[in-house]
């Protein structure tokens, strides 16, 4: 997982070596960690004491006693916190909650409700259940992507908005439903979409 | 916290109740239109009008009719405002002195809310869902009580048994005998888990349940639990339900601040904690491994039973899973009676159902029926038949794991056995109504896709089959497949069911199969003559590919 990041490494190299000595890895981490994680781990946990963000996370795992069975609980928070979830931090929830890196990023993987990757500004979820469906979902889907180019889970190059698409969202008494950046609006059309969207666009 | 006490805080608010209650609809679908906005307003123009001493504006939880929203009832008026808004709603107050708002109203005695029969929703819409007392007032905790005073586990597994309840998740196992074998099975380490990864896409039950009538939920936890010999319980929500996890959260804490729940449950040595665990969008996690294994924090990837979870569950300890409305049903039947809940429905099936009635029909919400009742009762007289005048072509129940039953069969009475004849299930209670206008082919796409997406990967016949089975489905509506596609298709069906692992790959070719037992035609009528001029049917096209 992070052996995709090297074009990255190498703008950092110099800055871990001279933070090498300072942060020591933990020690559980070293038979099964690669030298090149362990090298990313110093340097997140260098990173992370500077963030605020990191000590609320952190505080939260505390809360569940670093337990690993929280590690969905923990993924949550920090998606809440950073708004997704990137390498660096899924590495310090591996570290902290003493699991292999692969098993964190296996769990954030598999579950589709994380995000590995920056979200637009806004976003636009298009329930995309049964009842939603029969009343019409996929038509709000397609005008959307005509109109700004950009399929379901994309995000516009201008980085305004992200369209997705939930399971179902259980508001079946009001489809088609659509969620405006976690606000549910019933019956939704494609042009109410539309006027949503182009609003966001505009500013 | 002993019994008078729980009487004591009945009788306060009993006592404290105001002369009108204007009840304020704060379920997830009224809250989409805006319901806190005519909240604020209600209790506005109330203190406007002085009349905070004889009118209460209550906030609870859903009303049923989710597709008039938000809804205002008056009590005791007997009036049931709906799609009322911010700017409308001090009208309602101002006609609280005599007579009715001129505002849109719905009946509360029409056939959808006069058919129904509530035991699992009997409180919803009544009580608020964030105040324990409001639960309390409606003899909430008394079947705990009566049960870890005046029952051994022993008798309330036997209870439990004699009732004749079936598990409401969409597979019908009887609870008692589940609840017996965890208790049978042994162990100083057992769990109780709340199945609430309502994940069938169409289906709001559970979600209301949780937004409702959050304590009848954790009640009958505590039952099981002490009936089971378990101290800890899980309840696994999707993360898709906000307001769900909110509303358990503080009904978990007001319960644990009256010594209801935690350690020495009303003075007995009974010890009970509820932790919430929080979904992360996956389908598979409605199996039941697959959710246990979610539950430890890992990939929701079901695995092969037996071991069954009632001898080796959560953390390899003896667990009892259920689903939210079983549970919910759980209070009612200590409370009335075993013999009084086994008088309700049919001869297998006991008690009532919840379903969530949407898609293409007039009344689109949630109902309680008692089992058995037909179809046609539901569909036509309750959800008042397909809007703009349509007619209905099929109902469909189960989600991505049940069927279609078309209009000619709607005089079946739902039922887990009837429904199963079907080739649908009673899945978790989500009944989604087409009419006219509705592919059938494109609907069984919609949920193979589903299945294609939601398929875990673990094992070979769902993971690889139901992409297949989607590939053939979209060469069908997109008018490019011979009648050797449909038989392949129908090949792949009975494969990925008798070959997956789990329940997901299991059913996954059920929307497919049961559209092309009733639908045939409309396979047919898209597909293209075969190139080579094979003839279509299975048998013949396998001895064909063989010469081939």
């Amino acid at each position: 997982m992070f052996s995709c990041r090297q074009g990255e490494w190498r703008l950092c190299g110099p800055a871990i070596d001279i933070f090498r000595p300072k942060v020591k890895p933990h020690s559980f981490m070293l038979p099964t960690l690669s030298l090149e994680n362990q090298r990313n781990a110093a340097r997140v946990l260098q990173h992370a004491s500077g963030d605020k963000r990191f000590k609320i996370l952190e505080v939260h795992m505390k809360k569940h006693q670093f337990r690993q069975d929280a590690l969905i609980e923990v993924l949550h928070k920090a998606q809440e916190l950073f708004g997704c979830l990137e390498d660096d931090l899924l590495l310090f929830v591996a570290i902290k909650l003493k699991l292999p890196p692969s098993r964190v990023y296996g769990v954030a993987t598999f579950y589709h409700f994380f995000q590995l990757k920056p979200q637009g500004e806004h976003t636009c979820v298009v329930c995309m259940g049964t009842a939603c469906y029969v009343k019409g979902a996929e038509k709000i889907i397609s005008a959307i992507t005509q109109q700004h180019k950009i399929r379901a889970g994309e995000t516009t190059p201008d980085n305004k908005f992200s369209l997705l698409t939930a399971r179902c969202i259980g508001a079946c008494g009001i489809a088609p439903a659509v969620v405006y950046d976690g606000t549910v609006t019933p019956r939704a059309t494609p042009e109410s979409a539309l006027g949503q969207i182009n609003q966001w666009v505009k500013k | 916290m002993m019994l008078n006490d729980l009487t004591s805080i009945k009788e306060t608010e009993l006592a404290a109740r105001k002369k009108i209650i204007l009840r304020c609809c704060m379920a997830a679908g009224c809250m989409s239109s805006d319901a806190k906005g005519v909240k604020q307003q209600l209790d506005r123009a109330v203190a406007d009008a002085g009349l905070q001493n004889e009118v209460e504006v209550r906030g609870v939880g859903c009303m049923k009719l989710c597709c008039e929203g938000p809804l205002v009832a008056v009590d005791p008026q007997d009036s049931l405002y709906i799609k009322v808004t911010a700017e409308n709603a001090p009208l309602i107050v101002a006609a609280l002195k005599g007579g009715t708002a001129d505002l849109p109203q719905a009946d509360p005695n029409a056939a959808f809310f006069a058919k129904q029969l509530s035991i699992v929703l009997a409180n919803s819409g009544l009580i608020d869902p964030e105040r324990i007392e409001s639960y309390i007032a409606v003899d909430g905790y008394q079947a705990l009580h009566e049960a870890l005073h005046e029952m051994t586990p022993k008798d309330v597994v036997e209870a439990m048994v004699k009732s004749g309840l079936r598990g409401r998740g969409g597979a019908g196992f009887p609870t008692g005998l589940k609840w017996g074998t965890v208790a049978k099975s042994p162990g100083a380490k057992k769990y109780v888990v709340c199945n609430a990864d309502e994940g069938d896409p169409g289906a709001f039950m559970d979600r209301s349940v949780l937004e409702s009538d959050p304590h009848s939920v954790l009640e009958g936890m505590a039952i099981a639990a002490y009936a089971v010999g378990a101290d800890q319980g899980f309840i696994y929500v999707r993360a898709e339900y906000p307001l769900a996890i909110s509303r358990l959260q503080i009904a978990i804490k007001q319960a644990k601040q009256m010594g209801l729940l935690g350690a020495g449950v009303f003075e007995s040595p009974f010890n009970f904690n509820v932790d919430l665990r929080i979904g992360a969008g996956a389908f598979v996690c409605g199996e039941e491994t697959a959710l246990m294994m979610s539950v430890e924090g890992k990939r929701g990837t079901p695995r092969p039973r037996p071991p069954f979870p009632a001898e080796s569950g959560l953390f390899g300890c003896p667990t009892l899973l259920n689903n939210v409305e079983t549970f919910a049903n759980v209070p009612a039947i200590y409370r009335k009676g075993a013999e009084w809940f086994a008088g309700i429905g049919t001869e297998k099936s006991k008690g009532t159902k919840v379903f969530a009635l949407a898609g293409k029909i007039k009344n689109t919400g949630l109902i309680e029926v008692p089992m058995g009742t037909p179809l046609r009762t539901i569909v036509e007289e309750m959800g008042g038949g397909a809007p703009d005048g349509g007619t209905i072509k099929a109902v469909q129940t189960g989600g991505p794991s049940g069927g279609c039953i078309p209009s000619q069969h709607l005089d079946t009475p739902v039922d887990y056995e009837s429904l199963g004849k079907l080739g649908s299930i009673m899945g978790s209670g989500g009944m989604i109504v087409m009419d006219q206008t509705t592919n059938m082919v494109e609907i069984a796409r919609f949920f193979m896709e589903f299945c294609m997406d939601e398929s875990c990967g673990k094992c070979i016949p769902c993971r690889a089959g139901t992409v297949q089975m989607h590939h053939i489905l979209d060469k069908i509506v997109n008018r490019k497949a011979t009648p050797r596609d449909l038989a392949k298709l129908e090949e792949l069906c009975d494969m990925v069911r008798n070959t997956s692992l789990c329940g997901l790959g299991q059913t996954a070719p059920n929307p497919t199969m049961s559209t092309l037992r009733f639908f045939r035609n409309e396979y047919e009528a898209l597909l293209q003559p075969d190139p080579y001029g094979l003839p279509a049917s299975s048998a013949a096209n396998k001895t064909e590919l063989a010469t081939l």
